[in-house]
């Protein structure tokens, strides 16, 4: 049903000499197979004798995973005739529950089927003269042409627009390494610079516009390591076993506590993730998008309950009560009043008014308060489902509250509300040098960058360093990513912005693959795999382990695919500033090593870098951080990073953006993490689209990149879930193809009818790979949920809301 | 002889399936042909109350199985060829590709859908316990890639020392059918082997 189906290669093709492997291994088996002793998780020693199988050619080359899903694991690539013929993982060191290895989950245990994909691209590539973006009419030109094409475009575009109407998008395709997409920097920053972004797609509401107003910065963090025997986690929104799948991620470590300290976990999450599937925690089904809501509610139960840690809350935090307000607040502005009903709203938050918007039982949640309040420590954990809506920043806001209220943040084994905490290694990565251009955009907004230029303002659209846009996006190179037409929020608008020429006047793909993005482009540029060519990695940014993965091309380069820091060397040279770039010569390789020297200089016991590659991976112990946080010793000492150095259930900075921004009607920023629906919310339903969405990541790929790798599709199947009820309200059965459809678009998929989404809700995995005909009636049979999404950002950071959206479902 | 087998720990279990991409990834497998399979396995109801709000009951789990080298395998049975067999040192379920004529009885009579044909070859084939590896002191490869440990392999009598003797829930079949060389730590939610209380709810992801 998808796009996918065209690269169906005959295995055959994958590995010389082993087209039936398996029953190639039971045919030698007609004696003793067992040699040398497997050793079970116990140590015992298992008997037998005989011999291995791997070709006598056969060598191991340690890579790595790099993808943007937060892990970054190692990979062991057996590599004979130059082509990898399988994978292993990290298998050194503690191989028992609870030791430290960096095993790759299912996406990195198939790289070598996506390596040898048959939508690689292998040149490069120029839309043909006459058709249009989108239209897929390309041919092969050298590379010569290509980067000359690019030098040409970049030297008319910057003298006629300026270097502000430059852009290169993030590159999230190529996260996880030293390199990233940091070479296009490092060239424009020597050519006059380039207008950039803040924020991102994963994290950009809280981190932006939650986390700086709340806390000041990612204070209060802490890792599932420091969890105590006994202990009750409460997870909002939070899949650790989905999105950290990695031998060494959170979802890992979170097991390891549930198993080996007993840790109780409740999960309040609109689907039923694998956190609560086999192990024994709690769901707690909850409509998307009202966890300020639930947390109000809570509140009430806290106060009615005398659970409410009110010396923390004036000792640490402002806003809280009306004694505690800052200065310049109105009278009544406390989240106290707006909980007891004396607030803006005169609405009192009991636990029956929060269950009206959650779906959650009155008695559960006066339950669930007094499981938290009664709870010391207490550790409660938000993932970045619940700020990836609408109403973004105070749903983040408020889940974080929640610690602040019973007095559980800052001390030995709690968190923040916010994200889970993490430690590692740190490495340099490529210098960028000096960008002389100070403007920035919100990340979300690079299509309205291009159609609306100078029309975004710092108070309408949140332009920084600068009162508007200087000019409007007229040269985008996407490096590593799938923006265009996959990743960003509504296809269908943002495609019709990139097919008029006159505003994007020149667009660059240059990836592994070819995506529908690449379809947007005017010059496609083939690149290199991580895994063919040299790379450096730490352990995965987010997880709490410490390793230095070394990565050697497991494979010569084919066809005529280039890696990014070589091919910025040749546009370097055509804009003269080769010399400087290279820093007098250096390769990818060199750079590797000297990023690498770097940091060993300030980690001596590491070993040398010739060392390093031989050994592929180099691990220490981490040392888990859990003292008590030094504001909480002091908190007139150690202020925190906020506008009043305290925790902030008040913000004046939100305050302050509420009184002067221009913001879309309908959306609200509030000073208190207040429940707000935000636009297409828990309140937006329709006779025409009844059901509410959520975005979720699967474990089938990382975003879209794998997701053309056809073996993990078929493993875990592109689905919508949708609840038995509502299923058969429409005469749905499990496997039928159903449509998708609302005011954005409609798609096509899978329907998989399970008790894993809650009645009303439906959940469709983000990073499927859109297909459709755009001159025709652009149905999407590639089943992309950004078809369905709009481009309503969030108020504050101006980030996606794409979790967030109305839509109605029929079999099609 | 010493009889091998696995041990499922589905308390640990994600229901990722790295189990079953690295054993196709060693064993160069076509997406149509799983030698392990994972069974998401759920049910339950749903109740609103006067609000509107839901309460429920419901489970879902997940389970990971390859072939058991059953010590009463069924499959060897029911082979018109005589190409299946149990091999004397290590209990190792093997068939004979001399012998065998790719008629799927094997995976018909199989209660965990264990062998399989590949039809290109016309032969069955599936989990040799990565023969090859455990000849050189390793583990089989879905044991070693498992990121939650949620897989052991080894003797089966000291499996079951470590583990106990538990080798059904549902949906697998009753362990009596053919005697699996399977030890399985339950999930907090299983249901016993038999239950019609759930379904197996991805059908289209097992092969």
């Amino acid at each position: 049903m998808t796009n996918h189906e065209e690269m169906a290669l005959s295995r055959r093709t994958f590995v010389k000499g082993s087209a039936l492997a398996g029953l190639g291994a039971a045919a030698v088996g007609t004696t003793s197979l067992f040699g040398c002793a497997p050793a079970t998780e116990g140590g015992e020693d298992l008997a037998a004798t005989g011999e291995g199988a791997a070709p006598a050619d056969e060598k191991i080359v340690w890579t790595h995973c790099h993808v943007n899903c937060g892990g970054a694991c190692v990979l062991q690539c057996h590599v004979a005739d130059d082509e990898i013929t399988y994978v292993e993982s990290d298998n050194t060191g503690d191989a028992s529950f609870g030791g430290f290895q960096a095993r790759a989950c299912l996406r990195g245990r198939s790289i070598r089927r996506w390596i040898n994909g048959a939508d690689r691209l292998n040149y490069p590539m120029r839309r043909v003269a006459g058709t249009k973006r989108g239209d897929g009419q390309y041919e092969q030109i050298s590379w010569d042409e290509a980067l000359d094409t690019i030098a040409a475009e970049f030297k008319r575009i910057t003298e006629t627009y300026g270097n502000e109407s430059v852009f290169v998008q993030e590159c999230s395709g190529v996260e996880q390494n030293v390199m990233m997409n940091n070479p296009f920097f490092r060239l424009f920053n020597l050519c006059g610079g380039v207008v950039t972004r803040y924020g991102n797609y994963s994290n950009g509401a809280l981190t932006f516009g939650a986390q700086p107003f709340t806390y000041g910065g990612g204070w209060g963090k802490r890792s599932y390591k420091t969890l105590e025997e006994g202990e009750l986690v409460v997870l909002f929104g939070n899949a650790p076993c989905d999105t950290r799948m990695a031998g060494d991620g959170h979802g890992y470590d979170l097991s390891v506590a549930i198993e080996q300290k007993g840790v109780r976990v409740i999960c309040i999450d609109p689907r039923r993730s694998e956190i609560a599937t086999n192990h024994d925690v709690e769901w707690i089904p909850i409509m998307p998008g009202t966890d300020a809501a639930l947390v109000a509610g809570i509140a009430h139960e806290l106060i009615a309950a005398d659970l409410v840690d009110v010396d923390f809350l004036h000792t640490y935090c402002v806003g809280y009560d009306e004694e505690t307000l800052p200065e310049g607040a109105p009278a009544n502005s406390s989240y106290y009043a707006y909980v007891m009903g004396t607030g803006y709203d005169m609405v009192e938050k009991t636990p029956a008014w929060a269950a009206a918007i959650t779906k959650i039982p009155e008695a559960r949640i006066i339950q669930l308060a007094h499981e938290i309040g009664e709870a010391k420590p207490c550790f409660i954990v938000q993932g970045w489902g619940p700020q990836r809506r609408t109403n973004g920043e105070t749903a983040a806001r408020a889940i974080a509250l929640l610690p602040q209220l019973v007095g559980q943040v800052g001390k030995p084994s709690t968190n923040s509300g916010l994200r889970e905490g993490n430690g590692g290694f740190e490495l340099p990565s490529l210098p960028t040098g000096d960008n002389p251009i100070e403007v920035k955009f919100p990340n979300y907004l690079w299509p309205e960058a291009i159609r609306d230029g100078q029309k975004l303002t710092a108070l309408n659209a949140g332009i920084q360093g600068g009162d508007a846009l200087p000019a409007p996006i007229k040269m985008m190179i996407n490096y590593g990513n799938n923006m265009p037409a996959n990743q960003n929020g509504d296809i269908n608008t943002t495609t019709d912005i990139l097919r008029d020429e006159s505003l994007c006047e020149f667009i660059v793909c240059y990836d592994v693959v070819m995506t529908d993005s690449a379809n947007y482009a005017d010059i496609i540029l083939p690149d290199l795999t991580p895994q063919e060519t040299w790379t450096l990695s730490t352990q995965g940014e987010n997880n709490d382990s410490k390793g230095i993965w070394f990565g050697q091309p497991t494979t010569s380069a084919k066809f005529e695919r280039r890696e990014v820091y070589e091919v910025c060397a040749d546009l370097a040279e055509r804009l003269g500033v080769a010399d400087e770039y290279t820093d007098g010569g250096k390769t990818r390789e060199d750079w590797c090593r000297a990023l690498y020297e770097e940091w060993r200089a300030e980690n001596p016991q590491a070993p040398t870098w010739e060392e390093g590659l031989a050994m592929g991976i180099y691990k220490e112990d981490i040392e888990v951080e859990n003292d008590t946080d030094p504001f909480i010793e002091d908190p007139e000492a150690n202020p925190l990073e906020t506008a009043t150095g305290k925790i902030q259930v008040y913000a004046p900075e939100l305050a302050e953006m509420a009184a002067t921004w221009e913001l879309p009607e309908g959306d609200v920023i509030m000073p208190i993490p207040a429940y707000v629906p935000g636009f297409n919310g828990p309140d937006a339903a329709t006779e025409a689209y009844p059901l509410h969405f959520t975005g979720y990541h699967t474990k089938a790929h990382t975003h879209s990149s794998y997701a053309n790798n056809q073996i993990i599709q078929d493993a875990h199947r592109h689905n919508v879930w949708v609840n038995p009820l509502d299923a058969e309200e429409r005469g749905i059965k499990n496997g039928d193809t159903v449509r998708v459809f609302n005011e954005q678009g409609e798609i096509l998929i899978e329907a998989r009818v399970t008790d894993r989404i809650m009645p009303g809700v439906a959940a469709i995995p983000q990073g499927s790979w859109h297909s459709a005909d755009m001159n025709g009636d652009r149905v999407d049979k590639g089943g992309c949920i950004n078809t369905l999404t709009s481009r309503h950002c969030t108020p504050v950071a101006k980030a996606t809301g794409q979790h967030t959206f109305i839509g109605q479902i029929a079999k099609a | 002889m010493t009889q091998y087998g696995f041990h499922f720990d589905g308390t640990r279990c994600t229901g990722c399936k790295t189990c079953v991409l690295a054993c196709k990834d060693k064993n160069n497998l076509p997406s149509e042909i799983n030698y392990r399979n994972v069974q998401e396995y759920g049910g339950g109801t749903w109740t609103a109350d006067a609000a509107g709000c839901w309460s429920h009951d419901t489970f879902t789990y997940h389970v990971s199985v390859a072939c058991n080298h059953c010590e009463f395998p069924v499959c060897l049975g029911k082979c018109p060829q005589g190409a299946i067999q149990k091999d004397d040192e290590t209990g190792r379920v093997w068939s004979d590709p001399e012998k065998c004529i790719g008629c799927g009885t094997c995976a018909m009579a199989c209660p965990y859908g264990a062998p399989k044909v590949d039809k290109e070859q016309m032969k069955s084939v599936k989990c040799d316990m990565c023969a090859d590896r455990v000849a050189e002191g390793k583990q089989p490869i879905c044991v070693e890639a498992c990121p939650l440990r949620a897989l052991d392999f080894g003797d089966i009598d000291e499996l079951r020392a470590t583990y106990g003797d538990l080798a059904e829930i549902a949906p697998l079949p009753a362990a009596s059918e053919t005697t699996p060389c399977l030890v399985i730590t339950a999930p907090a939610a299983a249901k016993p082997a038999g239950d019609a209380s759930g379904t197996v709810v991805n059908e289209s992801e097992i092969c």
